[in-house]
């Protein structure tokens, strides 16, 4: 971002744009998925952080949810190119979904049950388990939340930190004072300035923005997470068919590591015996006849992106710059929470 | 002429106006409900669920979305109040050097015009915001003077605790007679010094009721706490940073406007008054500046307006203005459209007063008979 972008200016931008994407339009059984066949294309509302969404030198678009946009690309067109990222800040994401602008937000958005019900958004299944942190300078001495009575806290707008925080406080009857900053430049300066005893959001943020920090060793993650994040893919109402193709394209990430299927392997899989990969590489054509998708479109996504694991390791797993260990984000075959229904 | 014509079409455009606007309304109702939106202003009762960092009314995150956008409307009003004051003061103050005979003098605030007049205000925030930030840390707080506070968290300084009705009446009493001493003291009233005995009356109850009652009034001085500095009174750098930044930024425009203001008033006036033995200041105070105000007053207007607006820069540094509070109430409660039409009526309601009450001083100045030049 060379530019803080304001608030301001955007909302009302989303505002006009709200206003003037809801002309008059006949409705489809599925109009989603109809306009993504017209356009040729699908389009991913992303955010910008590297490890999760962030273009290259070349303008590529790369990370952990674009990966799972272009499995998507795979599944309608079996083409990992054919699809369109958008960045949208934490502030403008939700109402640009609900106008339209994208067909599936993959920006890292919390499943909630306002959002689900109240917005009108359905979630696809959980692709990263997270929570809320706090991240304090070591100097203070602090080792758990609960030592932060009278603290001031550095906040992001326009996520669900600014909720949790307060939720937090309250909960354990301390005081704290917010300071509520919407640019992330400004943000990380202000905590680095001293302006904050804290900074919160969720823990896997944390561990960029201490990343960027000019001292990264002076700052420590306290253990507590005060808050569930699941991080699901977000679409509207009104497109189910739609919807199964992205419960089902994350499912097939998910049980091709659960089956041992990888990248590098699924060329051999397509020899094995044991018919439940058959099935789910469409070595045995049934399920593809069944659900009207690409019988081999499981086989064409591990092919190109890998199966869940690679795209965790490869994006933002302990070998990357990011480092993050796989914690919950494991199948629960190895004790994490990731579980696909079967394919059958 | 054609008044009848007239008159039908303006009808016509008015119509034509309304029916847009209805097919508009309707429109996103419907497709507010085809998203699965329920329009409507009741989420403003319910509790917002957020802290909001400064306030001037008491808030707590339990206290409806309602209340939420006040505290953000009041901060708006606070800086926007605070920032007219203090950028009138410091614009009329350059803009009269500004046509000063010292060269230096006159070439500084040249040079200060230019540099804030051409960089975009919400670098200077940012610069001031930094400049906040580099103050240093509660516990190696700079003091300038015993007891006042600089540090990153904010300036802090003592303040009058006052408890119990006795002591208010009290601080009530000596505003008064503060008040009414000044006003005499400058405007010079014919009972002037009625007026005068009547506040020193005052002041001496008030001090006699301090010194001999027991009115519980104290000194809350500032101290350091665990995390951050407490008691006394402080105001946030988020706070200062924005005031600094638009107080600057619309001095440079409007000691422009003073400076075109006074040139504007014909050199023989000047003459005039210095042949009548007035000195240069008051030649400038009552002949010239009175006359230049008739042309000062219509532009300060849209600077005032200016600043007003520019205040909703706020979001960008964290000081918890009405466009903070809408963003964050938008995001949570999921009324985006409904929060932008309040946003939008809170603006133009507080922009129609300002140019309301700055207008009818207009017309003021224009009944006492300075007519433009």
């Amino acid at each position: 971002m060379a530019y803080p972008k304001l608030l301001p200016a955007r909302l009302v931008a989303t505002f006009v744009l709200a206003v003037a994407t809801f002309a008059p339009s006949p409705a489809f059984a599925g109009p989603t998925l109809d306009k993504i066949r017209e356009r040729g294309a699908v389009k991913v509302g992303v955010g910008t952080q590297p490890g999760f969404f962030s273009p290259d030198s070349s303008g590529r678009w790369q990370g952990f949810f674009v990966d799972i946009g272009r499995a998507l690309a795979i599944a309608v067109f079996n083409d990992p190119d054919k699809v369109e990222f958008v960045s949208a800040s934490p502030q403008q994401r939700l109402p640009a979904l609900q106008s339209g602008e994208f067909d599936i937000l993959l920006s890292g958005v919390t499943e909630t049950i306002t959002r689900a019900l109240q917005l009108g958004f359905h979630f696809g299944p959980v692709v990263f388990y997270d929570g809320q942190g706090l991240l304090v300078p070591k100097k203070l001495g602090v080792t758990s939340g609960k030592d932060l009575d009278g603290a001031t806290v550095c906040i992001q707008t326009g996520t669900t930190g600014e909720l949790n925080i307060s939720d937090f406080f309250r909960a354990n009857k301390i005081a704290f004072k917010p300071v509520a900053i919407e640019d992330t430049r400004e943000f990380i300066k202000a905590f680095e300035a001293g302006r904050c005893d804290v900074m919160t959001q969720d823990a896997s943020d944390l561990g960029l923005k201490r990343a960027l920090l000019k001292t990264p060793e002076d700052y420590v993650l306290l253990p507590e997470r005060i808050s569930k994040e699941p991080l699901a893919p977000a679409i509207r109402w009104g497109d189910d068919r739609w919807l199964e193709i992205v419960n089902w394209t994350v499912y097939a990430l998910i049980q091709s590591e659960e089956l041992g299927i990888t990248s590098q392997n699924v060329d051999e899989k397509l020899a094995s015996p044991d018919p439940s990969i058959r099935r789910f590489l469409g070595v045995d054509p049934s399920l593809g006849a069944a659900t009207q998708l690409d019988p081999k479109f499981a086989y064409a996504i591990v092919k190109a992106l890998g199966n869940y694991g690679e795209i965790f390791e490869r994006n933002v797993g302990p070998a990357t710059k990011i480092g993050f260990e796989r914690g919950l984000n494991r199948p629960w075959t190895a004790g994490g929470l990731l579980y696909a229904p079967p394919f059958r | 002429m054609g008044g009848r014509r007239g008159f039908l079409v303006q009808a016509a455009l008015l119509a034509a106006t309304l029916a847009l606007v209805a097919l508009v309304a309707a429109d996103v109702l419907q497709n507010m409900a085809r998203a699965g939106l329920t329009p409507g202003f009741g989420f403003l009762g319910r509790p917002a669920n957020f802290e909001i960092g400064e306030s001037l009314i008491p808030y707590s995150a339990s206290d409806s979305f309602a209340r939420a956008l006040l505290v953000g409307l009041l901060n708006t009003i606070m800086v926007a109040i605070a920032g007219c004051a203090l950028a009138t003061i410091l614009g009329v103050t350059l803009g009269v050097a500004r046509l000063s005979g010292n060269l230096l003098l006159k070439g500084l605030v040249q040079a200060y015009v230019e540099v804030v007049r051409n960089t975009p205000l919400l670098l200077q925030l940012f610069f001031w915001s930094a400049t906040m930030h580099a103050l240093p840390a509660p516990r190696r707080a700079l003091m300038p003077v015993e007891g006042v506070f600089l540090t990153n968290r904010g300036v802090f300084f003592p303040w009058i605790a006052a408890e119990g009705g006795l002591a208010w009446t009290v601080l009530a009493g000596f505003t008064v007679a503060v008040a009414t001493a000044g006003y005499a003291a400058f405007r010079r009233p014919r009972n002037a010094r009625l007026l005068l005995s009547a506040a020193a009356l005052l002041a001496a109850a008030s001090l006699g009721a301090a010194l001999f009652g027991d009115p519980g009034l104290s000194i809350d001085a500032p101290r350091l706490g665990t995390f951050n500095v407490s008691g006394g009174f402080g105001i946030s750098p988020e706070f200062l940073a924005l005031l600094a930044g638009l107080t600057v930024h619309s001095s440079a425009i409007i000691s422009e406007v003073v400076r075109a203001g006074l040139q504007s008033v014909p050199e023989g006036q000047w003459e005039a008054a210095h042949s009548l033995g007035l000195s240069r200041g008051q030649a400038l105070r009552l002949v010239v500046m009175p006359q230049a105000l008739r042309v000062i007053v219509p532009l300060m207007i849209s600077s005032y307006l200016d600043l007003t607006k520019n205040s909703s820069l706020a979001v960008a540094i964290g000081f918890p203005d009405l466009v903070s509070v809408i963003s964050t109430s938008a995001n949570q409660s999921g009324h985006a459209v409904e929060t932008i039409l309040i946003m939008v009526a809170a603006y133009l309601a507080l922009n129609l007063s300002v140019s309301t009450v700055m207008n009818r001083y207009d017309a003021k100045l224009a009944a006492r008979g300075f007519a433009a030049p």
